[in-house]
């Protein structure tokens, strides 16, 4: 038992050689190494998926593993994205205001290229003066620090608010979605200090790199590969193990877990919060791809997309996650960009961009009915991986209780 | 023209009997004849005695004659002086007519006669002399009419004839409404001070708009400097620089008073910087060492010193000039006692107000309330009672508005439409309800969180279909006129029919709620399936169809809910989504399973919700922000909300 | 003998209903006592209070030699502490191998963040497997734990609490659903366990009840009805009445 749990995990060095084929594939056959045979559009398509797999990763790991079916991690998604995004833009506009100030007879203060600078931001909403949340945001550094503090710490203060009360289950789940819902409503406000309805913009241009947008969406591809193959090793070391043990005892009886002298509370907490980090660090690479974020992308029903991914990826395991955001993801980009033909059905012309989300709802409600394993489930049928299948009737009132087929 | 003109002075010469014949002996004639002079010369200064002698002239024509002259319809026939009133016949013709008779009495050139044409200054006076016969107008629409204008604009010298017009006054309403314009004109204008005091007395704990509008500008203040406090004028308060306002405001103060030189601008300072630019240098400092204000002010000491600069304040001499000079704010109404009074007067309005308000506000929240007790009350049955956790909730209110609209495309009457709407919602929502439960509830009774999923698929399903039905606009649903109006009870507090409507639909749905829960079978069965569905089923209830009816029932009620939602906000796709979340927040802070509990918890959300927007009325956003973090924190003081079940029946 | 715990004038009440009024207990270490009573005499509600999963509306609840009240701590705290409790149906993780089962409940550090840098280090390895072979589980130790008989689920759990090291085991109708043999298994493990520690079997089969050869405490109504031998509180015509003689 001695092996390296990589070892013990077959699966993750699978996963990991199925994602570094896919990053050099899709990078010999991009525009920026001359092949051309995929669109720079799409190469950022791709690396944004790759983002979206690390977040349900998180979710996963936070609702597969743990039960609690957080309908808040895209509010961290879309809160990692914020925080990068202001240096992203402030960055920019910086050099922009610059070159415009550097014909001027006198050389601009600092003070004035601040000036110039949040009046060329906040024009947008009528001000012109930074908000103090915008302090650091000169900073990379700092920024990118705040990328892991702002989530992290929301999630642990409202974790700890949460599961100190012992919220479980559906009534946790609509908390969560509270608190989403407060956070996009805050954002849409323009006292907000992040441009309110407008949200943050010009986020694909990298200040001071001169480098097309071919190779940028290169470089973001392989950044959020590697934060996906990185964050896979991640969250399977953390599922490994005795604490994959105890977050699975939660998910799956907590108060048992709880009177083997586990601070329940202490470990929903620690999955809570590192899930939003991570998901935190997948928004601030995928905005960057974005180019735009705006408080639309926090609403609570990205969140719930989030869990759909989830499941019908297959939960409980983490490849499943990665497979169900990918999977759906690039489907619903295929039928939203109009690409699907439409059915011609004589009365009616069934246009996909108009019924996709139909088909999506219907699709999901099919899944959680007749394969609640979603599309991982299929890889049980390969390994003939079976979860414990008990026959018979119960023969007490129990729940537990001796079922027929065991009462040898 | 000329051509024209002839024949007819001919007629009038040839005729001998004047076809314009003007009773040049008319007393309203005489009167004109008096004032000739004045009314010809048409000057804002000097026209006042004339339009006085008009006005008070008690002659039955005054108020014809001014009544053309403000209409500038008033003519001076060049020859005799004569005053007619005419209108344009056609081109360089007029239809001349009599004041003393009212009766038109021919046509005549223009040529011959002078327009009247009285200035806008003029106007004012004229029609401020008119408010007279107005006043006293035997209709009473144009007594009304006139009421209206003053109560908009009077002035002073309205004041003599609002009281005249007081006494024989026979309309009780009207003389009321004279009465009181009568006491806040005389706030404004009055004589002497104690008048004024004397009306304002008069409306001491009057909740009236316009009360309040005849005493705010009496106290309306303004901010001064002066070497010292001045003793002859009315000194509201004294400022303190610093405290009372910025050291900035104050320096301004002096500045526009003339009485400190102005500061120097960063922008002035560049500019004057920038203008000075010589060989790459400014002041002997280099250009591009510019970039910081140290520099720039070295660079423009230089130059002040070079006498090519202004010199500027230093902050030496603008806290100097602060220490010695006085800020203070007058009333523009020089008269102590006044203002005094009107303060006073002022604030025995504002604790009534404040309780006024506070009970507007309470009306407000208490309908608010009731809107989201109607949302959450189908939630309290499939959620409460249940357990069944629907995300697709909102979607079925949405579908009840929906079914109102389209019942009003084939039923124009609004009230019947109303009437027939309602059921017709609630069997729409209750079969998609019945239809939900059987195909997908029933299989997930056990897995709450995937309930939750695919409840929420059907949502994202419903609500693209809705999209694709009846577009993304929002579609009206108009309200029967009887619901349209609004129950006034005083200036302040108001509520509209629609609202009361609603509170009183809330009212009922929770009567049907108790009753159907404690006094029928269904509930009954509803409340034995819920607790213990193997027992219930042995003691020959079906759960199955228990928990159909019921599911069905919760989302009917929804339906109607939608109806009542759709009259009260626009309807569209996402009509349910925007309820949903705070459904589910009334329930859970209410306690689950307890009708009384969603009761509270509505009525919790809606007026903390009110008052949230009270302290922060712009922005109902932040409302909504600060009334969610609020009720995240209550649920950690009490996880089970208001009405907690405890003990076995609680669950774990 | 030292008392190890010392519940003293406890009383509960849910929505109006006494379910425990005015209840003493006391158990010394290495001691064996059995709590019988019939249904809704707050069996369960005792072992509730005991492990922190209820508050009572008064009384105390002492625990240990430095008389800590465990009514301020929670149920994790308590476990920490030294009680460990067993439910009347089996509560396994399922999902999980019995080895992972006995692992997490062995007596290690509790806290997140040293569970997460944990290796299973060669003595806890030994500590499961002896475990396991304790209760009969040595073959199963790979299987996941669902695919378990009903009473070796029972053996499993016993086992995991064995394995917490507890001064004071609550077990909560150990045999229901149990063969006859499976049954005397548990006896001989309740028993061998009483060796080191206190155990508290809630129990309705009054077999079992002899078997564990021990002292009674009936239960009736929330509070002590009789305490002694089994024999001693079966001739008690007041237990008859209300237990028995039904």
């Amino acid at each position: 038992m001695s092996r390296p749990f990589i070892l013990r995990n077959p699966s993750i060095l699978i996963f990991l050689a199925c994602l570094a084929a896919f990053t050099l594939a899709v990078t010999l056959m991009s525009e920026a190494f001359g092949a051309d045979m995929i669109s720079t559009s799409f190469v950022k398509t791709l690396g944004k998926t790759l983002c979206l797999c690390l977040v349900a990763l998180a979710m996963d790991l936070v609702w597969g593993y743990c039960g609690i079916l957080s309908l808040g991690h895209f509010a961290f998604f879309g809160l990692g994205g914020y925080m990068i995004g202001m240096w992203l833009m402030y960055a920019r506009t910086e050099i922009i205001v610059a070159s415009s100030m550097a014909n001027a007879a006198i050389p601009p203060t600092d003070q004035e290229v601040v000036n110039a600078i949040g009046t060329q931001i906040f024009g947008v909403v009528g001000s012109s003066e930074f908000p103090p949340i915008w302090y650091f945001a000169s900073s990379l550094p700092a920024q990118l620090l705040l990328v892991v503090l702002v989530p992290g710490l929301l999630a642990l203060v409202f974790g700890w608010l949460a599961f100190r009360s012992r919220v479980t289950g559906v009534y946790l789940s609509i908390l969560t979605q509270a608190m989403t819902l407060a956070l996009s409503l805050y954002l849409f406000q323009n006292e907000s200090g992040l441009r309110g309805n407008n949200g943050l913009s010009g986020l694909q241009n990298l200040p001071g790199v001169s480098a097309s947008q071919a190779v940028v969406s290169i470089w973001f591809l392989w950044a959020s590969a590697l934060a996906l193959g990185v964050g896979y090793v991640l969250c399977a070391w953390v599922v490994s193990g005795k604490f994959g043990s105890v977050i699975r005892g939660i998910r799956d009886d907590e108060a048992r877990v709880r009177f083997l002298g586990y601070s329940v509370e202490g470990y929903k907490l620690f999955i809570f919060t590192f899930t939003a980090i991570i998901a935190a660090i997948a928004g601030a690479l995928y905005y960057p791809q974005a180019g735009i974020i705006n408080p639309g992308e926090v609403a609570p029903i990205a969140s719930i997309y989030l869990a759909v991914w989830v499941a019908i990826g297959g939960r409980g395991r983490l490849y499943g996650a990665v497979i169900g955001a990918a999977v759906v993801s690039l489907v619903s980009t295929w039928f939203t960009g109009g690409q699907v033909p439409s059915i011609n059905l004589g009365f009616y012309r069934i246009d996909w961009v108009d019924w996709w989300l139909v088909l999506l709802g219907l699709s999901f409600v099919l899944v959680t009915l007749f394969a609640p394993k979603g599309i991982g489930g299929l890889f049980d049928l390969v390994s003939g991986r079976f979860a414990p299948d008990r026959h018979g009737a119960d023969y007490g009132p129990d729940k537990g209780s001796l079922m027929e087929e065991e009462g040898r | 023209m000329h051509i024209r003109l002839i024949p007819a002075l001919l007629l009038s010469l040839v005729l001998g009997l004047p076809v314009l014949a003007q009773d040049a002996d008319a007393p309203i004639q005489q009167l004109l004849q008096e004032q000739s002079e004045l009314i010809v010369q048409s000057s804002r200064r000097t026209i006042e005695p004339a339009i006085a002698a008009i006005r008070d002239s008690d002659l039955p024509e005054a108020q014809r004659v001014l009544e053309q002259w403000v209409a500038r319809d008033m003519w001076v026939r060049k020859s005799d002086g004569i005053f007619v009133y005419a209108t344009k016949a056609g081109s360089g013709s007029l239809t001349i007519s009599d004041f003393a008779t009212g009766e038109p009495v021919g046509e005549a050139p223009s040529a011959d006669f002078d327009q009247i044409k009285p200035n806008s200054g003029i106007q004012a006076l004229i029609s401020s002399a008119l408010v007279k016969f107005q006043l006293n107008s035997e209709d009473r629409a144009t007594r009304i009419g006139a009421l209206d204008a003053l109560s908009r604009n009077g002035n002073a010298s309205h004041l003599p004839v609002l009281r005249e017009s007081i006494d024989t006054e026979k309309d009780v309403a009207i003389k009321l409404r004279k009465q009181r314009i009568e006491r806040l004109l005389t706030i404004a204008y009055g004589e002497t001070p104690a008048d004024r005091i004397e009306a304002m007395e008069a409306v001491r704990g009057d909740l009236g708009v316009d009360v309040r509008a005849a005493l705010n500008p009496i106290l309306a203040t303004t901010r001064r400097a002066a070497a010292t406090l001045p003793a002859d004028m009315n000194i509201a308060r004294e400022l303190k620089p610093g405290r009372d306002l910025t050291e900035a405001e104050a320096y301004d103060l002096l500045v526009s008073a003339s009485l400190a030189p102005a500061r120097l601008t960063d922008d002035v300072q560049r500019q004057t910087l920038q203008d000075n630019i010589a060989d790459g240098m400014v002041g002997g400092v280099p250009v591009a060492d510019l970039n910081t204000m140290a520099e720039r002010n070295r660079a423009y000491e230089n130059l002040v010193t070079a006498g090519l600069a202004q010199p500027a304040a230093t902050s030496e001499e603008v806290a100097e000039a602060l220490d010695t000079h006085a800020f203070f704010e007058t009333y523009a109404e020089p008269d102590a006692e006044v203002t005094e009074a009107a303060a006073d007067t002022l604030a025995s309005i504002e604790l009534k107000l404040a309780t006024n308000q506070f009970l507007d506000l309470s009306l407000d929240a208490l309908s608010l309330a009731s809107i989201y007790f109607l949302a959450a009350i189908g939630l309290a049955i499939t959620f409460g009672v249940m357990g069944v956790i629907n995300m697709a909730h909102g979607e079925f209110i949405m579908m009840g508005a929906y079914t109102g609209y389209v019942v009003q495309q084939v039923v124009p009457n609004y009230t019947l439409s109303i009437i027939l709407a309602i059921p017709l919602a609630f069997a729409v929502t209750f079969a998609a309800g019945v239809a939900m439960e059987r195909l997908v509830i029933r299989w997930l009774y056990s897995r709450p969180l995937e309930t939750l999923l695919a409840t929420f698929g059907i949502s994202i399903a419903l609500q693209q279909l809705a999209k694709n039905i009846f577009g993304t606009q929002a579609r009206p649903l108009t309200s029967p006129a009887w619901l349209d109006g609004q129950w006034q009870i005083n200036d302040i507090v108001g509520i509209s029919n629609i609202r009361i409507a609603i509170f009183v639909l809330a009212l009922i749905f929770l009567g049907f709620f108790i009753f159907l829960m404690k006094k029928t079978r269904l509930g009954l069965e509803t409340r034995a399936v819920t607790q213990n569905p193997k027992m219930a089923a042995s003691m020959g209830i079906n759960p199955d169809r228990v928990n159909m009816l019921t599911f069905g029932l919760g989302s009917g009620i929804a339906g109607i809910a939608g109806v009542a939602i759709g009259l009260y906000a626009k309807v569209t796709s996402e009509l349910g989504a925007d309820y949903i979340v705070q459904s589910f927040m009334t329930v859970v802070v209410g306690g689950v399973g307890n009708i009384w509990g969603t009761l509270l918890g509505a009525t919790m959300i809606g007026f903390l919700q009110k008052g949230i927007e009270w302290f922060n009325p712009s922005n109902t956003l932040a409302a909504q922000t600060y009334m969610i973090i609020f009720i995240i924190i209550f649920i950690q003081f009490r996880p089970r909300g208001i009405i907690a079940l405890r003990g076995r029946a609680a669950g774990d | 003998m030292a008392t190890l715990l010392e519940v003293s004038g406890v009383s509960v009440t849910f929505d109006g209903y006494r379910a425990i009024r005015n209840l003493s207990f006391q158990i010394g270490e290495a001691e064996m006592r059995a709590i019988i009573g019939p249904n809704g005499a707050g069996k369960t509600t005792f072992m509730d209070i005991v492990t922190g999963k209820t508050k009572p509306d008064e009384g105390r609840v002492i625990w240990g030699e430095k008389s800590v009240n465990l009514l301020k701590m929670n149920e994790a705290k308590i476990a920490q502490a030294g009680i460990g409790r067993k439910f009347q149906r089996p509560t396994v993780f399922e999902d999980q191998t019995v080895f992972a089962n006995l692992l997490m409940a062995v007596k290690n550090p509790r806290g997140s963040f040293a569970c997460l840098f944990y290796k299973p280090t060669f003595k806890d390895r030994g500590r499961v497997e002896q475990l396991a072979s304790e209760i009969g589980l040595s073959d199963e130790l790979d299987r996941k734990s669902g695919e378990l008989s009903h009473g070796q689920k029972q053996w499993l759990e016993i086992g995991m609490l064995l394995a917490q090291e507890p001064r004071l085991l609550l077990v909560d109708e150990p045999a229901a659903g149990m063969t006859l043999a499976e049954r005397e298994h548990t006896t001989d493990l309740l028993k061998e366990a009483a060796k080191t520690r206190a155990v508290v079997v809630v129990e309705h089969d009054m077999e079992f009840v002899r078997r564990l050869e021990c002292k009674v405490t009936v239960l009736h109504e929330g509070s002590v009805l009789a305490e002694g031998s089994l024999d001693h509180v079966t001739a008690n015509p007041q237990v008859i009445e209300v237990y028995l003689g039904r």
